[in-house]
């Protein structure tokens, strides 16, 4: 037994020598950074301790503030839609029809997409003059042509939609994968009692899929919490920082203007703001299991 | 009937909501030079190659192509290597630490990479690694083992362990145990597992962008997100760059649509 464990720490050892050098020992360093100050561009500063100075700086920051709102916002409006228009693609993809396996393919494009070109092709479809979403509006009366991503409320809800269109197919097979653990068995004694439609939508599979829709909330949530590339390609945060999320900010702090400890600051509070989030959803996951046991 | 005229009629929409927006594009990099710039925009192109051949000539694709093949190759068979390892481990010698490392895993699967980017990048400035290929493909090896390993994992515990005893007694090692009996039978899950890190490592940015800020080993998506224009963007080069870089994947998915399904779902269903 003892040479067994042994045995297993061998083969788990490379495998946590690429996390423990690329996931913890950064995430230890990026807290420990956050309470130095260091700035790239002026190294002769070096690194000195200010204590919480940097998140001192990044409670007044009236950006940070509105990175935060606007962060918050994008994961508020994104995610319920998603999880929506996932759970409506779900309930079809359920259903035996023919031609199934061919729709369940088509739902993968937008996920096997390179979120750069999804970012791009959404850029373009936005375009102040050769962009779809004008020509569906206007036609060819081109003097009422929007740029919409030049507009501060617009461009966010551009790349909401972006985020929703990419993603939708992820929560969709989350839940359709919860569909398909649900016992056809009770669907049938439903029927047998009578009950519409509806009333089994209502009362067997939301009940039952209510795990699968954590988790895919869940899951999602903590993804949208990194949405970077939409932003960058197409908005760089602007205008006017309407679509600077967290993510974005902190990249610009870090990396484009060198401010190693106010970044780090940036970098642990959207950790922090991840981390809680799925701690909240893993507890109410593990009570709605319980429940679901008769615990 | 009706219950099939709505199931073609939402089929129908699902279908066009996935597919349109990026069919658009692709008639974009299908167009002419004129008829990209037409306003209103025309729907048809003529069929025009012109954009591809300028992509290729003038902003150098290949050579972004290349740079994508040589980093997402390496990195699914460093990940799938390195994530088998620990995936029989997990599946096979169960104790408390194969739990508690499976747990920090799913832990680490869940950071943001902004937390983790500024001392990744140190760590490759350290090591010299900026902007080579190895510096790259380590980040991913380590950002998608959890993944990787998590469904590796799922498909080994469904491999016999009689078969595996056996070979144990016939005088095999563990190691010749995993690779001779486990990872032939674990196929599908091998598949699934490289399949879902090299379509991660070809579409990644983030890492990509501050790590390779060299162009010549830049990596499709970068090159597509800086495609030069300062006034006027090159639209029909950019599309066209698109189409390239996403057909790849399509066809992947759609040829190996079940065996994705089931890698991304194994998550949510046994988790």
């Amino acid at each position: 037994m003892k040479r067994s464990q042994d045995a297993a720490l061998w083969f788990l050892l490379p495998s946590f020598c690429f996390v423990a050098l690329f996931s913890l020992f950064p995430i230890v360093e990026s807290l420990r950074l956050s309470f130095y100050r260091m700035i790239l561009t002026l190294p002769w500063l070096g690194q000195r301790m200010v204590g919480w100075e940097n998140y001192a700086d990044l409670a007044t920051d009236p950006v940070a503030r509105d990175a935060l709102v606007t962060t918050l916002l994008f994961i508020g409006v994104t995610i319920p839609l998603e999880l929506l228009l996932g759970l409506g693609i779900a309930l079809v993809l359920n259903e035996a029809f023919r031609g199934r396996g061919l729709l369940r393919a088509v739902v993968l494009v937008p996920w096997a997409i390179p979120t750069v070109v999804a970012s791009q092709m959404w850029r373009f479809i936005f375009n102040d003059r050769y962009g779809l979403v004008n020509f569906m509006l206007f036609g060819a009366d081109t003097s009422s042509y929007l740029a919409p991503l030049a507009d501060p409320y617009l461009a966010l809800a551009a790349i909401m939609i972006a985020e929703i269109w990419k993603t939708t197919p992820f929560a969709a097979l989350i839940i359709l994968a919860g569909l398909q653990s649900i016992a056809d068995e009770l669907y049938e004694a439903a029927s047998v009692d009578g009950a519409t439609s509806w009333q089994k939508f209502r009362h067997v599979t939301l009940p039952l899929l209510k795990p699968a829709l954590l988790l895919a909330l869940l899951f999602r949530t903590v993804d949208s919490l990194r949405v970077f590339d939409l932003v960058y390609v197409m908005t760089q945060g602007g205008p006017a920082d309407a679509t600077n999320v967290l993510q974005f900010y902190g990249y610009k702090k870090t990396f484009a203007e060198g401010m190693i400890g106010y970044g780090s600051a940036i970098a642990v509070t959207v950790f922090l703001l991840s981390l809680t989030l799925a701690l909240v959803y893993l507890h109410l996951l593990r009570t709605s299991r319980w429940k679901e046991a008769g615990l | 009937m009706k219950r099939t005229a709505a199931l073609a009629l939402f089929s129908g929409g699902i279908a066009l909501y996935c597919l349109v927006p990026f069919v658009w594009f692709v008639l974009t990099s299908l167009k002419s030079g004129t008829e990209l710039t037409a306003i209103p925009p025309i729907l048809l192109p003529s069929f025009h190659l012109s954009f591809y051949r300028s992509a290729l000539e003038n902003y150098g694709l290949l050579h972004y192509i290349a740079n994508s093949i040589i980093v997402a190759a390496s990195a699914t068979m460093v990940t799938v290597a390195v994530g088998s390892l620990a995936a029989y481990a997990i599946a096979r010698f169960q104790s408390k630490w194969t739990h508690f490392y499976l747990l920090l895993l799913l832990a680490i699967s869940m950071f943001p990479q902004i937390a983790i980017a500024g001392p990744v990048w140190t760590i490759l400035d350290r090591l010299q690694w900026l902007n080579t290929y190895q510096g790259l493909v380590a980040a991913y090896v380590a950002l998608c083992l959890p993944l990787a390993t998590w469904i590796l994992a799922t498909f080994f515990r469904d491999v016999p362990v009689e078969i595996e005893e056996a070979a144990l007694i016939d005088g095999c090692s563990r190691l010749q145990a995993l690779y001779k009996v486990v990872l032939p039978l674990a196929a599908p899950g091998i598949l699934t597992a490289a399949l879902l890190v090299f379509i991660y490592a070809w579409n990644e940015f983030f890492f990509a962008l501050i790590i390779m800020t060299d162009p010549n080993v830049q990596t499709l998506p970068v090159g597509i997100a800086l495609f030069p224009g300062e006034y006027t963007m090159p639209w029909g080069e950019i599309a066209a760059a698109s189409t390239i870089a996403t057909l790849p994947l399509i066809l992947l998915t759609l040829i190996f649509q079940r065996g994705i399904v089931r890698g991304l779902s194994a998550g949510a269903v046994k988790g």
